[in-house]
């Protein structure tokens, strides 16, 4: 058994040595979260599936059940000082549990096999296992129970409510079982959406600058500097508004389809650069109008993607908002950018 | 925050409920609950379609396409040709 920094020895079983885990997080794990957060190692941030314990769990402590992602065990154990448990990890393949489940890693099949290989029936008495219930996707509990004999308990959607779940005799209270998406739930996601759109808005940026220095009179490296590098600003800056705008005023922008949202918090970046910075939207109409075609597809664009990070939009509810606004982001894009590149040669010298 | 109207694929099929219950606990969003012992449709407008209550109903009385309400998924599975996927997670290269 290799020791890993958040293991605190072994507990000596039937079945062999469980590790023990550390129901404290250290600095290392608050810095692996921030990194994970930021999309440093994501993909590799994970612990080796299998049976864990916290504090000195016996034959009728609770077994819960967690994924592999590193983040999600870590919340897991962190809600668990004071407690004695076993921890069931599944093999996620790294990803956590509500995004697992989507997928079926997170599912019967795992569950009925890591019963199976770890011998948890020598060493609990109680045939139960506490799922989060954001698991429920992904697991037929009715099925586990024929093929391990093992009852399937959905417990809270969040890990804060686990204790008070597991003291109420795993009954859990109506607010517990509800998924929400408040403020800091969205403001935690803002990073990765940043360093996931970064590079194509970069790009974008990029090519603006490149395409700048065009006009009548050929190249010119003076139109690059004046007219160029304020077209790349207002890309970047209204990509960085919309990614971190988008999520935090996500119920106060008008409409339900997020492309909506992200159209009107578009408009209203287009009329701040207009208001903070002439320069950038240009001096001309032309070079205005591009702009506020350009950056309200942008916005509605980046807010749109932020679908797969909320809690509450349906596949069907994206494909039906897709279908308006996809064309429409492209067809705003087009012809803002056809108005721009005019623009450049229209002012010509 | 409520998602567009009437556009789920949630079918629920009263004759066969059992009246276990199980839909109203494991849907995060309250679309379900209990009434004379069955379970009815309270907030259908609500179902994000993650087809946790279709999995867990024994008598099969839920169906629902389940799949993830991601604009990214739906965009990479158009240009790969493979349908909606959940792909921000590919190129995980763990334990």
């Amino acid at each position: 058994m290799e020791i890993l920094p958040w293991m605190d020895g072994a507990l000596t079983t039937e079945i062999g040595d469980v590790p023990r885990v550390r129901a404290a997080l250290g600095l290392r794990d608050l810095m692996g979260a921030i990194m994970a957060r930021w999309g440093i190692g994501r993909m590799q941030y994970c612990v080796p599936p299998g049976l864990y314990a916290v504090g000195s769990p016996g034959a009728r402590s609770p077994v819960l059940v967690s994924a592999n992602y590193k983040l999600s065990f870590d919340r897991l154990r962190g809600a668990l000082s004071g407690q004695d448990a076993w921890i069931l990890v599944l093999d996620t393949r790294g990803i956590n549990v509500w995004c697992a489940a989507g997928k079926g890693t997170f599912g019967t099949d795992e569950i009925v096999r890591r019963v199976q290989s770890t011998g948890l029936d020598r060493i609990v008495l109680s045939r139960a296992l506490v799922l989060p219930q954001l698991g429920a996707p992904g697991v037929s509990a009715h099925v586990v129970l024929k093929r391990s004999g093992f009852r399937v308990i959905y417990g809270p959607v969040r890990v804060e409510d686990l204790p008070a779940f597991l003291d109420a005799g795993m009954v859990a209270e109506p607010e517990m079982r509800r998924v929400r998406f408040d403020l800091r739930d969205r403001a935690v996601l803002i990073p990765v959406e940043l360093v996931m759109g970064a590079k194509y808005a970069l790009l974008l940026a990029a090519a603006v600058l490149l395409l700048s220095g065009l006009g009548l009179d050929g190249y010119s490296l003076a139109r690059v500097r004046a007219t160029g590098l304020p077209a790349a600003g207002l890309i970047l800056g209204s990509f960085l508004c919309a990614a971190v705008l988008g999520p935090t005023l996500l119920p106060w922008l008008p409409g339900r389809a997020f492309s909506i949202k992200g159209g009107a918090l578009g408009l209203l970046l287009a009329g701040a650069w207009a208001v903070l910075g002439g320069a950038g939207m240009g001096a001309s109409w032309l070079h205005a109008a591009a702009w506020i075609l350009i950056v309200t597809a942008l916005s509605s664009f980046v807010v749109m993607n932020f679908t797969g990070a909320s809690t509450y939009t349906s596949l069907s509810g994206v494909l039906r908002e897709m279908r308006f606004a996809v064309p429409a982001q492209l067809a705003a894009a087009v012809v803002g950018f056809g108005l721009w590149l005019i623009g450049l040669f229209v002012r010509g010298a | 925050m409520k998602y567009l109207e009437g556009v789920v694929t949630l079918e629920f099929d009263e004759a066969r409920c059992n009246g276990c219950g199980m839909c109203t606990r494991v849907c995060p969003h309250t679309v379900f609950r209990m009434e004379n012992k069955r379970a009815v449709v309270a907030d259908r407008g609500a179902c994000m379609e993650c087809g946790a209550c279709a999995r867990n109903c024994a008598p099969e009385a839920i169906r629902v396409r389940a799949g993830v309400g991601c604009a990214a998924g739906v965009l990479i599975g158009l240009l790969k040709r493979t349908g909606p996927t959940c792909d921000c997670s590919r190129g995980s290269t763990c334990c």
